[in-house]
Order: structure tokens, then sequence, then C-alpha cells
């Protein structure tokens, strides 16, 4: 389990960073969210080692974390970049034993990632010669070939193609599968809403929301539910002032009313014709996310 | 498949601690095969090469031996002429054809058939007549040398001299100019492409410079190695006469001068660059230390010659792995000067390694606009 506790960071008099704390559990995949500037690469960047915070702890285990342990971590950066005139194997294989891996062991993790992400045929292009989706891959590649034993990827999906994507979600579930922390952060709330079991909300530099996705969804569920039949013109009416519509839309409409009113509402529109569907609301990420930062 | 059948968790069995050396040697060794790879260093370098022989051999050839001097004779020589050679063998003659009368051998004088004439007369007199000017090598050969002393045969040909501490500056120069801007370019290589940031999640900043810059140095020392060698190789083929045990020492020094400088010069392009994300801006980022590296080189040729400026030069940090074995080359080095002059060179590198460091470390992240340098200084505090 990495934890980080009470972190905070400055620059120059602008504060970015301000007494954030969350964890990234054991094998659950964590989606980091956040606008711009809030605060996402450097948090990143200071349990990555490559930023020093000014104040706070990031642990792992419980320990504070030393180079060799970082070194265990695989990290993707926001602004990508690998040697564009190395070979994609070769360039796999120096980052794997820069990692501290021997030479052979090297080159088994590097051909293995590339087979799996489907760069077989490029393995021995230099990098520049390749095209963006791949090079995207390679640097996916690159965050991987070292087994690292946590994970942190920064916007890894931005600037993937929809098969590149698939291919990706599946090699970072199976990195969790396998016990692996992994966090991961995104503009593409449909991705981690999907992707995600646990989710970090930042903004401003403070952590506005973090729990289990579901917990969060439920906490930000209101009691409305959506009742799809052929004319829902008299439900309104029907409700008086034991509930009220939230919203209209043709044949459905969203209603806010206490248990057992929802109940005789249900039967009262199974007399009255078919009922297409009837179910709760439930945010989005994107509606939670924009009533956590506002 | 077999990604996915292995646990990623799995304690990799193979992962040890790469220790501080190893990882430099691994940036070092990355920094030699890509050089090694570029046709542009392969082609610049053999260059070089060819052309370090072609300035050994070239002048030899065009100044080398002297050439007969091609002469009419008037009247019966008491000496077989063509047989005539002076002290290293060559000849001094090539008579053209037999024997003329006085006119006649002017005739071909004035239509430039011959270079000059000899007229014997009948008292065993000799007259050597030219067109515009005499012909030197016909003097020449008809003088009596006076015999000649030196009372300090060590002390250098000051022509020579001069040609030394040329070579030695020009190669000092030129080696860590191209070095030095390899490794600058491999500095905003890596920011510019952002790699920066996956290494230094990985490695630290200190190794990350120190593999830059002994890989540089071993690439530039074997450089020098390859152009000494071609300029040794010319020299004994045309063979001239600056002797190989002459120059032993003060090439030895001139390589451990350099190692030592080439730190210290690389350290800079490393610092200045850092301050820098784009290729574009490495000639302007890096003006104050191809300035600090032209200097010394341009002295060079000012000093030459000058006994108490090759003394002071011959100690300055910046300008000591040139002069100081040209120093040791006229003899007018006491034996501890060079040793002293490189513990200076030496305690400046170690002071420049680490500021440089300071600066390279502080300035990598930062992408975009020049870092000043002021704020790379001082956000090392912190």
């Amino acid at each position: 389990m990495l934890q980080l506790e009470g972190v905070s960071k400055r620059f120059d008099q602008r504060v970015v960073l301000d007494d954030i704390g969350f964890t990234i559990a054991q094998g659950r995949m964590t989606g980091f969210v956040g606008g711009n500037g809030a605060g996402k690469t450097t948090t990143m960047r200071i349990i990555l080692g490559v930023l020093e915070a000014d104040a706070g702890s990031v642990t792992l285990h419980g320990r504070q974390l030393t180079a060799a342990d970082r070194r265990r971590f695989g990290y993707m950066p926001e602004e990508r970049g690998l040697y564009p005139k190395m070979r994609v194997r070769e360039q796999l294989v120096y980052l794997a034993r820069l990692h501290g891996w021997d030479a052979p062991a090297a080159h088994t993790n590097a051909t293995e990632l590339i087979e799996r992400l489907g760069l077989g045929e490029r393995a021995d292009d230099a990098v520049e010669t390749l095209s963006l989706g791949n090079q995207q891959r390679a640097q996916i590649a690159a965050a991987l070939v070292h087994r690292p034993e946590v994970l942190v990827l920064d916007e890894p999906f931005s600037g993937l193609d929809p098969m590149a994507v698939e291919t990706v979600q599946a090699v970072l579930h199976e990195y969790a599968a396998g016990g692996v922390p992994v966090l991961f952060s995104s503009h593409q709330l449909d991705i981690v809403e999907r992707l995600c079991d646990d989710l970090v909300v930042i903004a401003g530099g403070r952590i506005r929301a973090a729990g289990p996705r579901e917990e969060l969804r439920a906490q930000h569920t209101a009691p409305v539910w959506e009742l799809v039949v052929d004319d829902p013109s008299w439900v309104k009416d029907w409700l008086g002032d034991t509930g009220s519509v939230v919203a209209a839309d043709g044949p459905a409409v969203q209603v806010e009313a206490p248990d057992d009113v929802r109940r005789r509402l249900l039967t009262e529109a199974a007399t009255r014709g078919s009922v297409h569907a009837w179910r709760q609301v439930r945010p989005t990420l994107a509606e939670i996310f924009r009533e956590v930062v506002r | 498949m077999s990604a996915t059948s292995t646990s990623p968790s799995a304690p990799p069995a193979t992962q040890g601690e790469r220790g501080f050396t190893g990882t430099v040697w691994l940036v070092a060794l990355r920094e030699i095969t890509t050089r090694l790879r570029s046709k542009a260093f392969l082609w610049t370098s053999g260059l070089l090469v060819a052309v370090a022989a072609a300035g050994v051999v070239v002048p030899n050839l065009i100044g080398g031996d002297p050439d007969p001097v091609k002469v009419a004779v008037v009247g019966q020589s008491p000496v077989e002429l063509a047989a005539l050679e002076d002290g290293q063998g060559h000849a001094y003659f090539d008579v053209e054809g037999d024997p003329v009368d006085r006119s006649a051998a002017e005739e071909m004088l004035r239509e430039e058939e011959v270079d000059g004439a000899l007229v014997f007369g009948e008292d065993g007199s000799v007259t050597v007549v030219g067109l515009r000017e005499p012909p030197d090598r016909a003097v020449e050969a008809f003088s009596t040398v006076p015999a000649v002393e030196v009372i300090d045969p060590s002390a250098r040909d000051p022509q020579v001299l001069y040609f030394v501490s040329m070579a030695f500056g020009l190669l000092f120069f030129l080696v860590a100019m191209t070095f030095g801007t390899q490794i600058a370019q491999s500095v905003v290589e890596e920011k510019q492409t952002r790699i920066v940031e996956i290494l230094l999640a990985t490695v630290s900043a200190r190794a990350l410079l120190a593999g830059k810059i002994l890989g540089n140095c071993l690439l530039a020392i074997g450089q020098v190695v390859a152009i000494s060698v071609a300029a040794l190789v010319g020299l004994a083929v045309t063979g001239q006469q600056i002797g190989l045990s002459d120059l032993g020492a003060p090439i030895l020094w001139f390589v451990a001068f350099f190692i030592v400088g080439f730190a210290m010069v690389a350290a800079l392009f490393a610092a200045f660059a850092s301050l820098i994300s784009r290729a574009e801006d490495i000639g302007s980022a890096t003006t104050p230390v191809t300035t600090l590296v032209m200097i010394p080189y341009m002295l060079s040729f000012v000093i030459a010659g000058n006994e108490t400026w090759t003394r002071i030069l011959a100690w300055v940090p910046f300008s000591s792995p040139t002069t100081m074995p040209t120093h040791v080359y006229a003899g007018e080095a006491h034996w501890w000067e060079p040793i002293g002059a490189l513990l200076v060179l030496a305690a400046t590198t170690v002071v420049i390694v680490l500021v440089g460091e300071r600066i390279y470390r502080n300035s990598l992240l930062r992408i975009g606009a020049k870092v000043p340098l002021r704020e790379a200084l001082k956000r090392a505090r912190d």
C-alpha cells in the first residue's frame, strides 16, 4: 500500500499541493482526476521522487520510500518521450537495465512486452519512425518493462486509438490483479469510471474526495428514480406534494420521493400501461466530479 | 502471451541493485553506441584524422626535397656536375644538353628553358649566371660551408615549438568543442524529448551526468588517440625531424591534462545546455563555455615563445591542458610544475563539476523558457 500524508509543495509563492493525503491500495486501480493545474502531475512527480515535497511523507507498506524502492516503480510521465533515434527494443532493454535488470532478463522482458502490446513488427525500428499510436504503446512498454511493483501513470490513455485503449486497459488490469497498486490519471472520465476501483479527486491542490468508487457514488446518489412509460404526463399530478419530478424527457421522468411513495407510483404505472424501465438514477463520474470540485 | 502468465508482482529474481558505478557505465555505453551509430559523427571523425595526417604529410611533400636546378653549361666543367650531391644526398644539377657557348646559354635563360647557366673559364674559374636573380641552389653547390658548432643542442627550434604548441592547442580546442557540443546535444535531446523525467525517476541526476561525461570522455580520448596515431604515422612516413622521444613526455602530459580538462569542459557544457529546452538554442546557451575554451586556444598563438606568459598560462586551469605540455616540451618546466598544475586543474574540475551538477539537476525538469542561471544555482540550496 502506498500512502501519501500531509504532502505540500509550493513553487516560489504559489501553493501547488496543500496538505494532501490518500492511499493507493494493493491490487486496486486508483483513478486520479482533476482539472488542469489541479496538482496531479506534481503529486505523481513527488511519489516518484522526481520532485521533493516541502512537507509530508510518502510511504510504502508503512516505510519511508527509498531510491531503491522507487527503482521498482513504473512511471509514465504526462510529457511523453523516448530517445527518437533508438530502436524500440534496444530502448526498452536500456531502461530495464537502468532499473537494475541484467541484460538477458531485460531482453526477455522487453520482447514479451513488445509482443503483448502489438509492436512486434516494429521492435527493431527507431522510435521516431513509429506512428503516434505506436509511440504511445512504446511509452507504456517503457513504464512496464522492469516489471514494476507500483505503477504511476499520468494520462496513460491520451493519444491512444480505441484498440490500444483496450490493450492497455487489459494490461493494467493484469498488473492490478497481480497485487500491484496502480495510480493513473485521466481526463477521459468515462475510462476512469469503467476502469478504477478507487477514486481520488483533486482540485486547487487539495484532495476533494477519495475512496472506493462505489462508495463515492453512493454518497453522491440522491434518491432519484427514473420511470419510463408510454405517457408519463400524469405523474406530476399524481405525486402532488408527496414528491417531485426532477426532470422529464419524452417517455422518461425522474422522480424524487420517499420509499413508500415510489413503491405506490410503480404500482400505479403498471396498472396504467406497460412500464419500460424503472431504475435508480446514478450520477456519472463527470457529475460527481463537477459536484465535488465546485 | 507469456507476459500474462507471469505474475507481474512476483519478486523479480534477476532485478538486482545496480550501484552508482554500474549506472554510470550503462549511461556512458549508451552515449558511446549512439555516437558511433551516427553517420555524421563517423564522417567528421574520419575527416579530422585525415586532416591530421594530411597536415603532417602535405607540407613535407611541398617543401620536401630540394629539386636539382636545371642548368646550361658553357665551357668544360672540371667535375662531373650530375654527380654533385648535397649533404642529404640530393643532386644539385640537372644539366641541359651538351656544353654551349655563352650567348646560346643566355638565350636559353631568357627563354626559361633553364634556371641558370654555369660558365667555366679557362683559368678554372666558375660564374653562375641567372636571369633576374641568382639560382640559389647553383650558388650553394659552389659555396664552402664553414664548420658549425651548436652549444645548446637541446634548445627547441622556435618554429618547431610554435608548431607543437599550435598542435596541442588545436587538438584540445577541436576535440573539446566537438564532444562538448555532443554532450550539450545529448542533454538537450533528453529534455526536448522529455525522456529525462523517466530517467530521473530511475537514476540520479548525478549518475546521468557522470555517465554522459564518462562516455564522451572515452570517445574524445579515442579520437585524440586516432588523431595522434595518424599524425605520428605521417611523421614516420615522411621522416620528419621531430623525434618521438622528444614528444613522448609532453604527449603523456597532454593526455593527462586533457582527461581532467575535458571533464571540466564537459560539465560546463552539460550545465549550460540543461538551462534550455530546444536544440536550436544550444549555440547561444553554450557561448560562455565555447569562449572559455577558445580564449586559451587563441592565446597559445599570441604567447608562443614568451616564456613568462607560457609559464603563467601553464598554471591557469583553462589554458593549462594545452600550455603545460608545450612548456614541458620547451624544456623550461621544473619537474613539479606539470604535477602542480594538474592538481590545480583537478581541484578546479571538482568544483566546476559539483556546481555544474547543481545547475543540471535543478534545470532538467524545467521545460520551456530558458532557466536563468542565477535561479538554477539558487534553487540548489533547498
